[in-house]
């Protein structure tokens, strides 16, 4: 009965979806006042799909095989946290989880948005109804989660061990949480282009959903960055695989819009350019679900193969991607023009920084889709990796990161006052820090030596909007801007220091042997046995030193048993100054053991970095958010001071 | 700066933009962009020697070979129609196996394969799209393993 109470839910929630965009469409032609009926639809509708998804996860809880969707992701034995996690390590259930953060967004829309102009709210809520709409469909007809099996099997098939890990119960809910927040971006900026109410209301109305989602992208892709380091036992953090790069493309996309819109709340100026942003990094969501969701692309995650799911979840962005630009298209021309600025000031150097931003996300975006081209109109076979996003992307994002230091420093309008006195310690830090690498490291990459030196550059310049009056007195907003930006240095150095001084080791050890990598020694004490709740493993016993102390690391290589499949898992021991990143690996036959050693210094800034930035967001948040219960009125012209 | 010309200048900003990143993709490819090959593709000289390229097949049964180092090994990668010698230097995916698909990226040295990183087939379900095939092909009965 919980399966078909959880898919009665999802009928009855479609149901309100489509009554939602119905009243849109009365309400914009008969002008009738729908804005109390539409909250409220909004609000139910968001909160049936919660309940949908509450009964996913009862049916997962208590592993009921009599589900096809629990038969064929769980096992009876399987650890309780990965029983629940289990119920969105799939592609039905994730793809609920997806609608149910849509709605959800959409009930708190239509719950908070007080302020929003009550048209332009309708009109919104009509274009967050029709975006649910096509996914309910999609759900309904294509990847029912709650489809029973009769007769219902004994055992379950068992979950994927990649995916029996904590990163799994934290990650995709995150990423989705991000992804989907930008939903609400979308509506806003579909709703006032028919509506015609482009201002810096609007923008001001859109801002803490796009910071609200870009905190969610940015925490999701720095703990998914974390989990393929650790899980994948391939060292590296970042693979630019197509499933990375759908979080990353609307991640860049958020980003810009970010920035563009304080352009609009601020100044009114932008505003074509702020609607097209928001339009596109929603979009870039979609297309990110459709890359993760219909596995077209070769990949390490890609998980489900399904031609019938990926042409329906194509045709659903074609639609709404379509609809979206011929609506920019029809309205852009009614745009009231914006406040005019100088090629010196802030609004210049955002828009900069979008067209940067845009750049980057253009060469991630034809990198990772052209292969998919590629076949269908060649046949031909091929895979665009790391060396071409480093190389094309990389230069440009150390560009944007030299950039950063400038920026906030312009005043808006136009900017008078000469900045380069500032920029003076940045940039002799930077100096010092290019010198020292070129007598210390005479053969590091020019990529990691240009990289230690905007860190040291950026680290310094970013904290300038805080100096020269009261910091304790500066804006929240101006502090979370601070803190993401010094987040983005700290990041850059750990890339760049992992990418220049990694050093490692592989080799065969018999117990009591010892392996020298970088400053350690890593002693083979022996291997054992070992087992956990569903799997059983062998596991290297180490012990490493580098002069005084003494660390033990039990990397593993675990056997599970269903469904049957191995998993290499490593074992990582941080410092203060880096990670040291063991995997053991087969045995040789004569009494010795593959060890693969890395050693890491400063690896541990690159996500040390991310949290930064998305802390930074949170405090930006906060900010806006308590600012704008203390004074509306004044708010919108502080901005990102 | 008119507002006029200050929108003028936005579109104009906006389109360059578009333009240098499709540039700066097109050149990336061109440059940067692995094809795959199978061996069938290999013997009849369509990879370039010495550049960086992806190779899928079957890994022949009875073809891996341990090195002395204890840390590479050899092994020959079959489509049903050619062979390919690969070495490799390193810790073998999990899920590799001799009459199982992988996925080598690397290059072509002399006739071998010298392969940087090897992907095997992740779990039951999941197969690379370009090794999809010749399992299909398998199934129809041109037999892989002679």
């Amino acid at each position: 009965m919980i399966a078909e109470a959880g898919l009665a839910a999802l009928w009855l929630a479609a149901g309100l979806a489509a009554l939602q965009f119905v009243l849109m469409i009365a309400a914009l032609r008969a002008k009738q006042d729908v804005g109390r009926a539409i909250r409220s639809v909004a609000v139910v509708q968001g909160a049936l799909t919660l309940v949908a998804f509450a009964m996913l996860l009862w049916v997962f809880a208590r592993t009921d095989l009599s589900v096809a969707l629990v038969a064929a992701n769980s096992h009876s034995a399987k650890p309780f946290v990965y029983k629940i996690a289990g119920a969105w390590g799939n592609h039905e259930g994730s793809m609920l989880l997806w609608v149910t953060v849509l709605s959800v967004a959409g009930a708190f829309f239509a719950w908070l948005s007080r302020r929003t102009s009550g048209r332009t709210l309708v009109a919104a809520l009509g274009a967050q109804a029709a975006l649910a709409l096509g996914f309910y469909a999609f759900l309904l007809t294509a990847s029912n989660p709650f489809a029973r099996l009769s007769p219902a099997p004994a055992e379950g098939r068992g979950l994927n061990p990649l995916l029996q890990d904590p990163g799994l119960a934290f990650h995709p809910p995150t990423l989705y949480l991000g992804y989907v927040g930008l939903s609400v971006a979308f509506s806003l900026a579909v709703g006032a282009m028919l509506t015609g109410e482009v201002d810096s209301k609007l923008a001001r109305a859109m801002r803490p959903w796009v910071l609200a989602a870009w905190i969610f992208l940015t925490l999701g892709i720095t703990a998914g960055s974390y989990w393929a380091y650790y899980e994948l036992g391939w060292g590296g953090w970042w693979f630019w695989d197509p499933v990375e790069n759908a979080s990353l493309m609307p991640w860049l996309a958020a980003t810009a819009l970010l920035h563009s819109i304080n352009v609009l709340a601020a100044r009114g100026a932008l505003k074509a350019w702020t609607m097209m942003l928001a339009v596109i990094a929603f979009s870039m969501s979609m297309v990110g679900t459709f890359l993760v969701r219909s596995g077209v692309l070769t990949s390490v995650h890609a998980f489900a193969i399904d031609p019938a799911r990926g042409t329906f979840l194509l045709a659903l962005l074609a639609i709404y991607v379509g609809a979206a630009f011929i609506l920019f298209a029809l309205r852009t021309a009614s745009f009231r023009e914006g406040a005019p600025f100088e090629l010196v000031s802030r609004e210049a150097g955002l828009v900069v920084n979008n067209l940067l931003l845009s750049v980057i996300l253009g060469v991630v975006f034809v990198g990772t889709l052209y292969p998919l081209f590629a076949e269908a109109l060649t046949g031909e076979k091929l895979s665009v990796g790391a060396p071409y996003f480093n190389s094309v992307a990389g230069p440009l994002a150390l560009l944007l990161a030299t950039l950063i230091g400038i920026g906030p420093l312009l005043a808006w309008r136009r900017s008078k006052r000469p900045i380069g006195k500032r920029l003076t310690v940045p940039a002799l830090l930077a100096a010092s820090a290019l010198v020292t690498t070129i007598i210390l490291a005479p053969r590091m990459g020019p990529l990691p030596r240009l990289g230690l030196t905007v860190a040291a550059w950026l680290a310094a310049a970013s904290i300038l909007p805080l100096t020269g009056r009261n910091p304790l007195r500066a804006p929240l907003a101006t502090w979370g801007m601070v803190l993401a930006h010094f987040g983005i240095a700290v990041a850059l150095a750990g890339m760049a220091a992992n990418a220049a001084f990694t050093s490692e080791k592989l080799a065969v050890a018999r117990p009591g042997e010892t392996l020298a990598v970088g400053p350690w020694l890593v002693q083979l004490q022996g291997v054992n046995p070992t087992a956990g709740p569903n799997w059983t493993a062998t596991e290297a016993d180490l012990r490493a030193t580098r002069g005084e102390g003494l660390l033990t690391l039990k990397p593993q290589n675990r056997y599970f048993t269903d469904p049957p499949t191995e998993t290499n898992e490593a074992a990582i021991a941080t410092v203060w100054n880096g990670q040291l990143y063991t995997v053991v690996g087969r045995p040789d036959g004569n009494g010795g053991w593959q060890i693969r050693l890395w050693w890491k210094p400063f690896v541990t800034l690159i996500w040390l970095g991310g949290g930064l930035i998305g802390l930074g967001g949170v405090i930006a948040l906060l900010g806006h958010v308590w600012l704008r219960r203390r004074s509306g009125r004044t708010w919108g012209r502080r901005g990102y001071a | 700066m008119k507002p006029k010309n200050q929108r003028l200048a936005l579109v104009s900003a906006a389109l360059a933009a578009v333009l240098a990143a499709v540039l700066l993709a097109m050149w990336g490819l061109r440059e940067r962009a692995s094809y795959f090959y199978t061996p069938a593709d290999v013997v009849a000289g369509k990879a370039e020697q010495g550049g960086a390229i992806r190779l899928g097949g079957m890994v022949e049964r009875g073809s891996v070979q341990r090195q002395p180092d204890g840390v590479s090994i050899r092994f020959v990668v079959t489509d049903g129609h050619a062979r390919t010698p690969v070495a490799y230097r390193g810790i073998v995916p999990d899920l590799f196996r001799e009459g199982s698909g992988m996925v080598a990226e690397g290059r072509l040295q002399a006739g071998t394969f010298v392969a940087d990183t090897i992907l095997a087939k992740h779990d039951e379900r999941y197969m690379p799209p370009e090794l999809g095939n010749l399992a299909a092909e398998h199934k129809a009965g041109k037999t892989l393993e002679r």
